[in-house]
């Protein structure tokens, strides 16, 4: 398969990129690690008429923690994600993430911020960013501007970023004490696209009951989404069998899945549940220091 | 639509050509450099029979444009064999019989050499892990594990035996 033609740049710096971006504006596209657009270009999918390569913009692929932030610059792949020590020490939601995103070449090459950008309604990273309650980082030759990743997914491959704009970093609050994530998911073979997936991340009170939780799930629905109804569930009571199993009936019952060549609808549903279940579990264990 | 101008050194040898922005990285290989031995095969970006290395990161060639991989070092399966010595990845597919239909192997064998520079001891889960963007639909994955384990087994007692060109761009 061939794509369409378009023309290509490799800009040097982030000044230099979001002013091709603005004088281009409607025909140039953003080029991060390129394993979810160029697939889409070789099926025609997508035919912009510039693509931006960024891989030479540098200051983009840092993992800073700060006093209260895990700062991931946009074009960190999969595989640096996976590997950090930071991430492995204190989010274990990313870790899990990272870890089973497609197949070892498609973590060496693929970014946080591209898939971000992309929105597969099947893609790891959107459900993880919303249940982590992080915040996008989107850069333009006019500014910056910070959208909370529970408003930046909109629909099939929709976001809140703008074609003039790139997305720079994700910014994830540093759990407290008595914090744990973790990322469920189910997939037909290895390295495929999810059939369902949960991410989980909350905090335990004193009290022993859950003080905190975000929720995020992907693949059942027409984008990644928070699972509200399942939070509220959750929130304020103590952690129980019983409780994870409510709160992923609530789960499955607020998700919108379409049948495909990974299941039908209500199969799919009861994965969410499972899943949301499953994270639940973990989650708590790590919270706990269990796990 | 122009053409740019792209350099890249493959298996130690500079190339320079013009091509189109939209050419992908595995037809620079194959139609315009001549090397046929990284395959296509799904052409989706799910099989990995057209694993090379650039700059030292597996990548699937089908996925990657010819200019974006512009000044880079790229390792095919062409650059595995050294003076006539077949890497002991290439011996041990053949001891193992790791390939049967064999068109998987260029991908497989490119993706084992990075996996074991990564990891020089993985265990039998590691390596199917490490392996799991490479389809074999002959599905001989048993033996293609054990010719990996073989030339890790190998490359650990004898880690000079890697220092081809996949050794040295491995990083």
């Amino acid at each position: 398969m061939i794509p369409a033609q378009f023309d290509y740049v490799r800009p040097s710096d982030l000044p230099d990129a979001l002013r091709i971006l603005k004088e281009r504006e409607g025909e140039a596209k953003v080029l991060s690690g390129g394993y979810s657009l160029i697939p889409l270009l070789k099926l025609r999918l997508a035919q912009p008429g510039l693509l931006v390569d960024i891989r030479d913009v540098s200051g983009l692929d840092g993992i800073v923690e700060t006093a209260g932030e895990l700062v991931v610059g946009g074009r960190a792949t999969h595989r640096q994600i996976q590997l950090d020590p930071v991430v492995a020490a204190r989010y274990p939601l990313l870790r899990d993430a990272a870890g089973g995103i497609g197949d070892p070449q498609v973590r060496n090459w693929g970014t946080i911020g591209g898939s971000c950008a992309h929105a597969d309604p099947s893609a790891d990273w959107p459900a993880v960013l919303i249940a982590a309650r992080a915040t996008i980082v989107c850069r333009s030759a006019d500014g910056r501007r910070t959208v909370p990743a529970r408003e930046f997914f909109l629909d099939t491959f929709v976001t809140a970023i703008e074609p003039t704009e790139i997305l720079t970093e994700v910014r994830i609050p540093r759990p407290a004490d008595r914090s744990g994530g973790a990322y469920e998911k189910i997939e037909r073979k290895a390295g495929d696209f999810a059939t369902a997936a949960s991410a989980v991340q909350l905090r335990l009170g004193p009290d022993g009951r859950i003080a905190e939780v975000g929720i995020g799930l992907t693949a059942v629905a027409e984008t990644a989404f928070a699972a509200t109804e399942a939070e509220r569930v959750l929130a304020g009571n103590a952690p129980s069998e019983a409780l994870f199993r409510q709160a992923g009936e609530a789960a499955a019952a607020q998700s919108r899945p379409s049948a495909d060549g990974h299941g039908p609808a209500e199969y799919k549903r009861a994965m969410a549940a499972e899943m949301t279940v499953r994270a639940l579990r973990r989650a708590t264990a790590r919270a706990l220091g269990q796990a | 639509m122009t053409t740019q101008h792209v350099s890249v050194t493959v298996n130690g040898t500079r190339h320079e050509a013009d091509v189109e922005p939209r050419l992908l990285l595995v037809h620079l290989l194959r139609d315009v450099l001549g090397l046929t031995g990284t395959h296509i095969g799904c052409d989706t970006s799910h099989c990995g029979a057209c694993t090379v290395l650039v700059d030292g990161t597996s990548a699937k060639s089908c996925a990657l444009l010819a200019v974006q991989a512009n000044g880079a070092q790229i390792t095919t399966i062409e650059g595995m064999e050294q003076a006539g010595k077949l890497h002991p990845l290439q011996q041990a597919f053949w001891d193992q019989h790791g390939l049967q239909c064999g068109f998987c192997t260029p991908g497989m064998i490119v993706e084992s050499s990075w996996l074991l520079a990564q990891n020089p001891d993985p265990t039998e889960q590691e390596i199917r892990e490490g392996i799991s963007g490479n389809l074999c639909r002959c599905t001989g994955y048993v033996n293609i594990v054990k010719a990996i384990q073989q030339a890790a087994a190998e490359l650990r007692a004898a880690p000079e035996a890697s220092a081809g060109s996949a050794g040295v761009a491995a990083r």
